[in-house]
């Protein structure tokens, strides 16, 4: 068997097989899945179908890969406005699972999953998992939340595919995790990059060792974070930490993750066509060129979604992977477009204050920005919690700290900003994905 | 001779210093000596309880941020002079206080002074050479 595949292929997991097909190969099943996926929009949404007649289009103009660009994007407010099924392709008979997403803003936009698109989903889980060495015989504890988010569920489907044991523990209760982790041997967990943080945190405060723990591969996602918070993580924990993508309007987790080389995320090509785009006019971008990534599903049945704009900031890494997967991969998401804020005229990332206090203190304590806006002006305050790391019983230790990180702050951001120290744990912790920014400013 | 200080961290808002005090009295541990250093934004409240291993154990549980210190408790006359007259100890020995508290007893006319030095074990040296009395932990918590 092994003459005949690529090289890299012979030591794989048998699920991962699909990653390595050849690229000529792979983009011809990418044409024929896109042509088949576009008609089955065109025929069943009725937006989508709007749209194309808009642009005088069917789904005939479709003859390559490039085409794609020529047809409309699809937009998270089209899920919000065609609430709830509006852009299902599939009768509900067919439909055996929903998701939604919490809708800070108004209505949750809402997901929906056939059988095949079940299968679809784990299969690419299993991938991914795969791809960062995990096997059967693993005991992977899954910490997102169970129930409408995608992560829990997706992740579970994902792991007891692959064949390795589950630990369904859900979100939350840290010192349950904790216990979980220890008496039952987990090898791997996923969850969120701030929940894994805290969980490391937690274990200290209670005389845990987190590096004496069998745990050895995190697999996390469903936020952005940094190079830095890896490094952070891994330091302070013998896992070796792994960058998992995935939207629920796409699929949920497992849309594309990283292998071994940590050197970009392995998107999944064969069912998630992806392009980088420039966000402000739309036009598509070349490899390399950092943009918009917008994604297309190739597979999907019940809720095709046709060059759906994720306000994700990245760009598709030129060359091959080492691993000798032959799908491509974009960069570590950093940032999204939605998240940037403009304070006071100059655009400022959440991810920028999180290298800002790894820089000052070799430590990622947790942390908030709250966003005010006194007599006009934009006002900003990060609130750190002071952990036992950084805490020294005398004033003027704590005093060179605040001076420290403000100084920091200041120097990464442009901005003059207000830093405060609070206590450890005041910072409301949300099951998942750490809220940042609060922002009450009111124009 | 070093006595076990907990310090902790606290924001400078009504009702911070409520909630450690309220975990202590459900533990039965009895507070023996208390300092508040503060800044304008934030305070570290210093404590010398009965029972400083289950006092740091209860309040890490709860989640506070609790630092476990060295100090010196020194016993002096409460009279003019007797404050000055340990400081002199020090004089021209490198030795440096970082902080220090005070607090009076009323039975015997005494005085208890609360240090933190930058080498405890030099300052140790010092005061017995001095012939200043220092109080051993369970002294402290017999008062």
């Amino acid at each position: 068997m092994s003459t005949l595949l690529e090289p890299g292929l012979t030591h794989c997991h048998p699920a991962s097989v699909p990653d390595f097909t050849p690229v000529e190969q792979l983009r011809a099943l990418q044409l024929q899945r896109l042509q088949a996926v576009v008609t089955r929009a065109w025929q069943h949404v009725e937006l989508f179908r709007s749209r194309m007649d808009e642009l005088g289009m069917t789904p005939a103009d479709l003859r390559s890969l490039d085409d794609i660009a020529k047809l409309p994007f699809t937009k998270k407010s089209d899920l919000r406005d065609t609430y709830p099924f509006g852009l299902f392709a599939s009768p509900m008979k067919d439909v055996v699972r929903l998701h939604a997403s919490s809708g800070t803003t108004g209505k949750p936009i809402v997901v929906a999953y056939t059988q095949e698109d079940v299968n679809v989903w784990t299969s690419v889980l299993v991938r991914a998992l795969a791809g960062c060495g995990l096997h059967r015989g693993d005991i992977i504890q899954v910490a997102y939340g169970y129930g409408l988010f995608t992560g829990g569920l997706g992740a579970h489907y994902g792991a007891e595919g692959l064949g390795a044991t589950v630990v369904p523990a859900s979100g939350g209760h840290a010192d349950r995790q904790i216990m979980l982790m220890r008496d039952f041997g987990v090898t791997a967990m996923c969850c969120t990059p701030s929940y894994f943080l805290h969980l490391i945190d937690r274990a200290d405060e209670l005389g845990i060792d987190m590096k004496e723990l069998p745990i050895r591969a995190g697999v996390f996602g469903a936020e952005p974070w940094t190079e830095s918070m890896r490094q952070h993580i891994e330091s302070r924990s013998s896992i070796e930490a792994f960058d998992i993508y995935g939207l629920s309007e796409i699929i949920g987790p497992g849309v594309g993750c990283e292998c071994s080389r940590h050197d970009g995320l392995h998107i999944f090509e064969d069912h998630f066509y992806p392009e980088i785009i420039d966000p402000d006019t739309g036009e598509p971008l070349a490899d390399g060129c950092e943009g918009e990534l917008v994604l297309t599903t190739l597979s999907k049945q019940a809720m095709p979604m046709i060059r759906y704009r994720t306000r994700d900031i990245t760009t598709i890494l030129p060359g091959k992977c080492e691993c000798g997967r032959t799908l491509r991969r974009i960069g570590r998401i950093g940032r999204r477009s939605d998240d940037m804020l403009i304070i006071r005229g100059v655009n400022v990332f959440p991810s920028q204050i999180e290298t800002a206090l790894l820089q000052t203190e070799g430590t990622l304590p947790h942390y908030q920005i709250l966003l005010t806006r006194v007599q006009g002006l934009d006002q900003m305050e990060v609130q750190v919690e002071v952990t036992p790391q950084m805490f020294n019983d005398k004033i003027g230790a704590l005093q060179e700290l605040h001076t420290k990180l403000q100084g920091s702050l200041d120097r990464v951001l442009g901005i003059r900003v207000k830093v405060a120290l609070v206590e450890a744990h005041s910072i409301e912790r949300s099951e998942g994905k750490a809220k940042r920014v609060i922002d009450r400013r009111t124009s | 001779m070093k006595i076990q200080q907990i310090s902790l961290f606290a924001e400078n808002k009504p009702g911070h210093i409520a909630s450690p005090s309220r975990i202590l009295t459900k533990e039965g541990i009895d507070i023996r000596a208390l300092f508040l250093a503060d800044s304008q934004e934030y305070g570290i409240l210093r404590m010398i309880v009965s029972d400083w291993q289950k006092a740091a154990a209860v309040l890490e549980a709860q989640g506070f941020v609790v630092k476990v210190t060295e100090v010196l408790a020194v016993e002096v006359p409460d009279r003019p002079g007797g404050l000055t007259d340990v400081l002199s100890a020090f004089e021209g020995t490198g030795i440096n206080i970082e902080y220090m508290y005070a607090f009076p007893y009323l039975r015997d006319g005494q005085a208890i002074l609360i240090f933190r030095f930058n080498d405890p074990d030099a300052a140790i040296a010092q005061l017995q050479t001095a012939g200043i009395n220092l109080l051993a932990s369970e002294e402290l918590l017999n008062i």
